[in-house]
């Protein structure tokens, strides 16, 4: 196997689309399983007592850390293939930022919202009409953000490039990083469980 | 459609959330390893803008920096598009979990203490500082947290702890929409 399989390859536009789709419905299901078509739940991450979204996130990025790296080292997969958006990491710091309060004022993050307002959730649908007016925004203001956008340049970067340290080490650390974080968020978890008023 | 009289069977349970984190990371690993790319949800939201803004002002649209890219080939609609296509996706995906766990219902999410109004004025305000901080930092949590962060991609790992930064900080604000 040659992967990424689209990027050599192995079949055409229309295909990819399909696999769009495909992609999307095991996202959006994993992502309602989790609870995550609820802002209760999700919000619940932010006031302690109920820590899913660290734990569903750090297990996802954790499985397609190993799985990527794992093939890579096997010689089936290149890396070099695979899109790595660019830092920008004054832009990118800012974003986070404003997206974080964000996510707690509206109660889903994208992905989420789209999950929630097709469970039903009228909140969720609501969150993609701001979302949608934030990104119109974005674009209208674009003259006056782009110095703000493009700051931070440092171009593709990834971390063990920007350490200077092998990949293998750095998958270590985020993994007993992701362990040592689930031992805590459920220390935490039983000491905030209870509390909610 | 609020809950029908006798016989509805109650919300089952959430998954194991190591367990739906786990097949979270499998379909991301396929989307890496099939399409040589993560996945997304913001990318929509801009296409959908780009498409609605060049019924109105086509030549602005395509001469624009930031929002011409979402216009694609220009020899399709703007909306078959990968990105698009994967958050249709990701919606009929949730429908499908929530209709097996009988968890869809028409409802607002809020705390106990919270009124409608407020709860969906501030999920409108919420949602306008997510696209906006999205769009500034080049994804949102799917293509920049989730995607990146399995890519050991560096401004990714940046945008994630503030993302959880921002969030951490502006809770006691919205306290009461929650608690």
């Amino acid at each position: 196997m040659n992967a990424p399989l689209y990027e050599t390859g192995a079949f055409g536009e229309g295909v990819s689309l399909l696999l769009a789709l495909l992609l999307g419905i095991g996202f959006g299901f994993a992502l309602e399983r989790a609870g995550f078509g609820s802002a209760r739940k999700l919000t619940s991450q932010f006031y302690l007592d109920d820590l899913a979204v660290f734990k569903v996130m750090f297990t996802a990025i954790v499985t397609a850390m190993i799985g990527t790296s794992a093939l890579a080292w096997a010689g089936v997969l290149d890396l070099s293939l695979v899109a790595l958006v660019p830092t920008y990491w004054i832009a990118q710091v800012v974003g986070g930022l404003l997206l974080g309060v964000g996510f707690v004022v509206g109660g889903y993050c994208p992905g989420t919202g789209v999950a929630a307002a097709a469970t039903g959730r009228l909140d969720g649908l609501v969150t993609l009409l701001g979302i949608l007016a934030g990104c119109a925004g974005f674009a209208f203001a674009y003259p006056a953000l782009q110095s703000l956008y493009l700051a931070g340049e440092m171009g593709e970067q990834t971390l063990p490039d920007f350490f200077g340290v092998p990949r293998a080490l750095v998958v270590a650390a985020v993994l007993a990083m992701a362990l040592a974080g689930f031992a805590a968020a459920h220390a935490i978890e039983r000491r905030f469980a209870g509390r909610r008023v | 459609m609020s809950s029908s009289e006798g016989g509805r069977p109650a919300p089952a349970p959430y998954s194991n959330p190591y367990l739906a984190g786990f097949g979270l990371g499998l379909v991301l690993l396929a989307a890496f390893v099939l399409m040589g790319r993560g996945l997304g949800a913001v990318g929509a939201f801009n296409t959908v803008v780009a498409w609605l803004a060049s019924l109105a002002a086509p030549q602005w649209v395509a001469d624009h920096e930031f929002l011409g890219r979402y216009l694609g080939d220009g020899e399709h609609h703007p909306l078959r598009s990968w990105i698009v296509l994967e958050v249709v996706g990701l919606a009929l995906g949730a429908l499908l979990s929530g209709w097996l766990a009988h968890r869809v219902a028409g409802t607002v999410e809020r705390g106990p203490r919270a009124s409608v109004g407020a709860r969906l004025g501030l999920a409108f305000a919420g949602g306008a500082l997510m696209g906006i901080g999205a769009d500034l930092a080049r994804g949102c949590t799917s293509g920049q947290a989730l995607t990146g962060g399995a890519m050991l991609n560096l401004g990714s790992w940046a945008f994630m702890m503030c993302v959880f930064a921002g969030a951490y900080a502006a809770a006691p604000l919205v306290r009461r929409q929650w608690r």
